[in-house]
């Protein structure tokens, strides 16, 4: 039995079917996953993402700390609230870790990491926090439920005080703040509107059970990783580890070599093997994938890209809003439009495409068969 | 608990048998398997004409999660992939034991044929594995 969340019992009685998660015992289902999808790209869904690690960081220097730590710059963050995705890379330019990192106060910052890297982060952390003098604390005191789709926002609303419903409806994208003693975020990871919220253990069943009475769906995850893979959002694990850098992880937006605003390099863990690599030029690249052929995209599957060589699918699945399978993929830089994927030993044919597939409840590439997928020029949502 | 109908014949790998009047034998997978694979959304059957073995993978069942496959109770030769999964997969998960056929086979006289389970010793196999 793994790690359990403050909602696993009304998980059980919602009846959830419980699989591990990075050592957790996690919902990834209630009823229908394809049903709960559709209802986040249409309406409202809740998600028990409790098992994430949640960590302030306080000190006078925990601003040139993250500056050192993370490959994205903590100094795009100006305005309180603000949060920012980034990399944390070890010295060789492989990801630690993806994570989301909150600008609260001049010597408080909050990051929020992955869960089945929740023992590394956390001593990369602390060792590298020593000589900053920073504390690190982690937040296990939270429960945190993602409330996701077009009409996510004005549900949590209902659960708020007049003021506080009007505060948290006007936070900007990717800006969090304190609202009736819960932290509320405009963040997400399945492409649509909505709320991150941090809040008291034991307030989460209620608050669970108040959404699902508002019309807000139960959500496995399940549904969450086929709403993230839509949007084009990487999963740590799958898409990039320690074996991989950013910049054949879809992910060189998110590296800032140069401090923000200028064209002065800056200083942080990972910079020199990203250099080489840099002046090199990238072997692969991650790429999207829309298969033409009848069949299902998986990781690992192989993918063979004619006479340039071979990659690899690391995620890959049924998009239930195009009815069509998607994948994510590494492949050699030079890979054109089209390929084929190893099914079975079968060789099927699959469209390469730029991520998102989906936003805001809408398809952005062509799923017809024979249709020509478009190119789509948004970066990765909300996410920089 | 999931449905097992009383006239059919099972396997421990979560196959149903149906014998037709014209001596082949209709081929799909339990209410059970259904509902633990979830919402299927891709269903490869063979094609009429193969030689299928027992005990050996003949179809493949997709859902969002997994790819699984299908194994052939019997040896034989297939007579009917179920046309209508192509576009329907869905009609797996909402008649397994219906309209969610995958294949009908025409078993070799005396071929050799998986361990089939009557309804009640399905029933328990499900409960063992804890339904």
């Amino acid at each position: 039995m793994g790690r359990q969340t403050p909602l696993y019992q009304l998980h059980r009685e919602l009846g959830a079917r419980i699989v591990d998660f990075g050592g957790w015992d996690m919902p990834v289902q209630y009823s229908s996953q394809i049903g709960e999808h559709h209802a986040v790209r249409r309406a409202a869904g809740v998600f028990d993402v409790s098992h994430m690690c949640v960590v302030d960081l306080k000190g006078a220097r925990v601003r040139p700390f993250l500056r050192l730590l993370l490959a994205n710059d903590v100094e795009k963050l100006v305005r309180p609230g603000k949060a920012l995705y980034s990399c944390m890379l070890n010295d060789s330019g492989g990801v630690l870790d993806d994570l989301i990192v909150y600008y609260l106060a001049d010597s408080w910052f909050r990051v929020v990491v992955n869960a089945g890297t929740r023992d590394k982060d956390l001593a990369w952390i602390r060792q590298h926090a020593r000589e900053f003098d920073i504390g690190v604390l982690e937040r296990t005191d939270f429960a945190m439920l993602a409330v996701q789709g077009p009409e996510a926002r004005a549900k949590v609303a209902k659960l708020l005080s007049r003021v506080g419903a009007a505060t948290a409806l006007e936070l900007d994208t990717f800006v969090g703040r304190e609202i009736d003693g819960w932290f509320i975020a405009r963040t997400g990871y399945t492409g649509e509107d909505g709320f991150e919220v941090m809040l008291p253990a034991a307030d989460a069943e209620r608050v669970w059970r108040e959404l699902n009475a508002l019309g807000v769906a139960s959500c496995g995850l399940g549904a969450r990783d086929t709403l993230r893979l839509e949007a084009g959002m990487n999963l740590y694990g799958n898409d990039m580890d320690e074996s991989t850098h950013p910049f054949e992880s879809g992910l060189a937006w998110t590296v800032a070599m140069d401090a923000a605003g200028t064209a002065r390099e800056r200083t942080f863990i990972g910079r020199k093997a990203l250099e080489v690599i840099k002046a090199q030029g990238s072997a692969r690249k991650l790429v999207g994938l829309l298969l033409e052929d009848r069949g299902v995209l998986r990781s690992h599957q192989q993918v063979v890209a004619p006479g340039i060589g071979t990659g690899e699918i690391t995620s890959g699945t049924f998009s239930p809003t195009l009815e069509r399978s998607i994948a994510l993929a590494r492949v050699p830089t030079g890979t054109g439009q089209q390929v084929q994927v190893d099914i079975r030993g079968k060789l099927l044919n699959a469209r390469v495409v730029k991520p998102p597939f989906v936003r805001f409840g809408q398809a952005l590439v062509a799923a017809g068969p024979g249709g020509t997928a478009t190119t789509n020029p948004t970066k990765h949502g909300d996410r920089t | 608990m999931s449905k097992v109908p009383a006239d059919l014949k099972y396997t421990k790998t979560h196959e149903w048998l149906r014998t037709l009047p014209d001596g082949t034998i209709e081929v799909g997978i339990t209410d059970h398997a259904q509902h633990a694979l979830g919402d299927l959304v891709f269903v490869e059957v063979p094609e009429a004409g193969r030689a299928v073995k027992a005990g050996e993978p003949c179809a493949v069942v997709e859902s969002v999660k997994a790819a699984s496959d299908v194994y052939s109770p019997v040896t034989g030769e297939v007579t009917a992939g179920n046309p209508k999964l192509a576009s329907e997969p869905e009609v797996v998960n909402t008649d397994a034991y219906g309209g969610g056929w995958l294949m009908r086979v025409r078993p070799v006289a005396g071929g050799p044929a998986a361990e089939l389970l009557t309804a009640a010793e399905y029933e328990k196999l499900q409960h063992e594995e804890g339904d």
